[in-house]
């Protein structure tokens, strides 16, 4: 008997899917848009560093695209022995991933902020923290959010991977059952529900840029 | 008053940007800082505030070393205006105007009503507090920078080419509204530019920097256009210096002829068809053009633009003069009414006057 007739609901997993649905969606939720926050925070003082001193910047840019193209099972391979067949061991090389793109974000966020801008903020007596904070950040935001978005989305791709260690892949798991139970259906759900996830998850975040970003809405509208 | 002793500055590679300058920006004036790209008049600038620290000499703002005070304090004392002003574009013109008096630890309220009296003050419609900087034009985000360095009632205001941005018409007017808010406010001003016409315009002292950071010349505007100092300030006055020291000689000396005058429809009196030149005035005495007595039919010719008799100098009344096929230059009074009429002759005997009174006055 094939795992396509026991389940009716198209959203009820059949009895070998070890998870609900909306587990398998929270895991995803929580790795992957975990992962993109991490390298969120590693990323920040990376393209800071970068952005002070442009000559490390090249360097920089090269290792986050080489680790980007190390393959994903590789880590997991590396990585197993330390974490063993956890959430930790996706989470890992998915925020790794998101370096490649959230450090040149980064970099060119903080690059958007007009020089005359920082010499008005450093002559009207900002110091160097609140500077950042309160100008440099906000005005790069608009840069930053797009690199954000983009990393959210591919982790929430690439994550699908985490089912290869195990029960790790999110929605990505009912890619592998699909094809070890012969149940095309469960492939389709899981593609539709990460699609839909992507673009729930985009749309979700440029609603926060929206609002972090009340100025540079006229902004776009005019230029 | 900003005190500079034998300030210098020089870069690790050895470029001498500012060399032993010594200067002395009194208080309640516009004192400029001009000469041309590479002159360190910006670097002299940027000293004043400690964005770039001398290697040589000191500053003293009012008999005290700039470098006793924590440099943020210091910055926060004195008005910062930029090249395109510089404003931050994810805060609203009222927020950017707030920004000093919020660093300095004023309430929001407060220092939003403040902006709004500096909005006034420099001429802003109230209605764009809330709008972004980009929402506005390069003039009125000029204004904007202008009002955010004067939020906190500083005693100083450093102003780095703060109009060179703007097209002509519009730096002209920014030019001389900074002239009626200077008149009301009175703040001790550092201002640079590499526009001499602008020094002239607005500086009450100008000083003339050539490159590697030398002073060439200090001096009001007039004595340096009527005595520049070297070939270089020579130079870098431009060809019509000459011309343009007549702009600080009033117009007043001018004998304007009266009996040139003639009111429409009214008959030319004998007398009067013996001048070259009738100027044709309507009911309320503005004048209407210029006619040939002798051919009495044509159409009358336009007068270009009159000068104020009582206020223009004699460069405005010279260039009415100029202007006018006939080289007659008509002056009116504050209502537009015509008072008299000169010609380029009489002009050129009264700029020949002026020029001797200040030979002697040497």
């Amino acid at each position: 008997m094939s795992g396509a007739l026991v389940h009716t609901g198209v959203f009820d997993m059949p009895s070998y899917v070890q998870s609900s649905f909306l587990g398998l969606i929270r895991t995803q939720l929580e790795v992957s848009l975990g992962a993109t926050l991490a390298g969120l925070v590693i990323a920040l003082p990376i393209g800071q560093l970068c952005s002070r001193l442009p000559r490390i910047y090249p360097a920089t840019l090269g290792l986050v695209t080489i680790i980007y193209s190390i393959p994903s099972i590789a880590l997991f391979v590396l990585l197993i022995d330390y974490t063993g067949e956890s959430e930790t061991t996706v989470f890992i090389p998915l925020t790794l991933y998101t370096l490649a793109i959230l450090v040149p974000g980064v970099v060119d966020g903080i690059r958007s902020v007009p020089p005359n801008v920082l010499d008005a903020a450093d002559g009207m007596g900002y110091g160097r923290m609140r500077r950042y904070l309160t100008v440099e950040l906000p005005i790069a935001l608009p840069t930053l959010m797009a690199a954000v978005r983009v990393a959210a989305v591919s982790s929430l791709s690439l994550m699908s991977i985490g089912s290869t260690i195990g029960n790790y892949g999110g929605l990505g798991d009912l890619f592998l059952l699909g094809l070890k139970f012969f149940d095309n259906s469960l492939i389709w759900v899981g593609l539709i529900s990460l699609l839909v996830l992507s673009v729930f998850c985009d749309i979700l975040l440029r609603g926060v840029q929206r609002l972090l970003t009340p100025w540079a809405r006229s902004l776009r509208s005019v230029g | 008053m900003i005190t500079f002793e034998s300030v210098s500055k020089r870069y690790p590679d050895g470029t001498e940007a500012v060399a032993e300058l010594s200067l002395e920006a009194p208080d309640s004036a516009i004192t400029v800082l001009v000469g041309p790209s590479g002159c360190g008049k910006t670097t002299t600038l940027r000293m004043t505030n400690r964005l770039v620290e001398p290697t040589g000499g000191r500053i003293l703002i009012d008999g005290e070393d700039i470098r006793q005070r924590p440099v943020a304090q210091l910055r926060r004392g004195i008005g910062y205006v930029i090249q395109q002003a510089g404003l931050f574009p994810h805060r609203t013109v009222a927020e950017n105007i707030s920004t000093v008096p919020r660093l300095l630890g004023k309430d929001r309220r407060s220092a939003r009503k403040r902006s709004l009296e500096l909005m006034e003050l420099v001429g802003l419609d109230l209605g764009f507090a809330e709008r972004y900087p980009h929402q506005l034009s390069g003039g009125q985000q000029q204004r904007v920078g202008v009002a955010r360095a004067l939020a906190a009632d500083p005693a100083i205001l450093l102003m780095d080419e703060p109009f060179s941005a703007v097209d002509p018409i519009v730096r002209k007017s920014l030019q001389e509204q900074f002239l009626q808010i200077q008149a009301e406010v009175g703040k001790t001003i550092l201002f640079v530019t590499h526009d001499i016409d602008e020094a002239i315009r607005i500086g009450d002292r100008i000083a003339v920097l050539r490159k590697g950071g030398h002073l060439a010349q200090f001096a009001a505007p007039r004595e340096l256009l009527e005595r520049p100092a070297d070939g270089f300030v020579e130079e870098f006055l431009g060809l019509d210096r000459g011309v343009r020291r007549l702009t600080f000689i009033s117009s007043n000396g001018l004998n304007l002829r009266t009996d040139a005058l003639v009111k429409k429809g009214v008959e030319p009196e004998a007398g009067q068809l013996e001048l070259p030149w009738l100027l044709q005035v309507d009911e309320a005495g503005a004048p209407i053009g210029w006619l040939d007595p002798r051919r009495p039919d044509t159409a009358p010719i336009p007068i270009g633009h009159p000068f104020l008799a009582q206020n223009d100098s004699l460069r405005a009344a010279l260039d009415a003069a100029v202007l006018c096929p006939t080289g007659w230059a008509v002056g009116v009074d504050e209502e537009g009414r015509a008072v008299g009429v000169v010609s380029q002759e009489e002009i050129a005997v009264a700029i020949r006057e002026a020029h001797r009174a200040s030979l002697e006055a040497v």
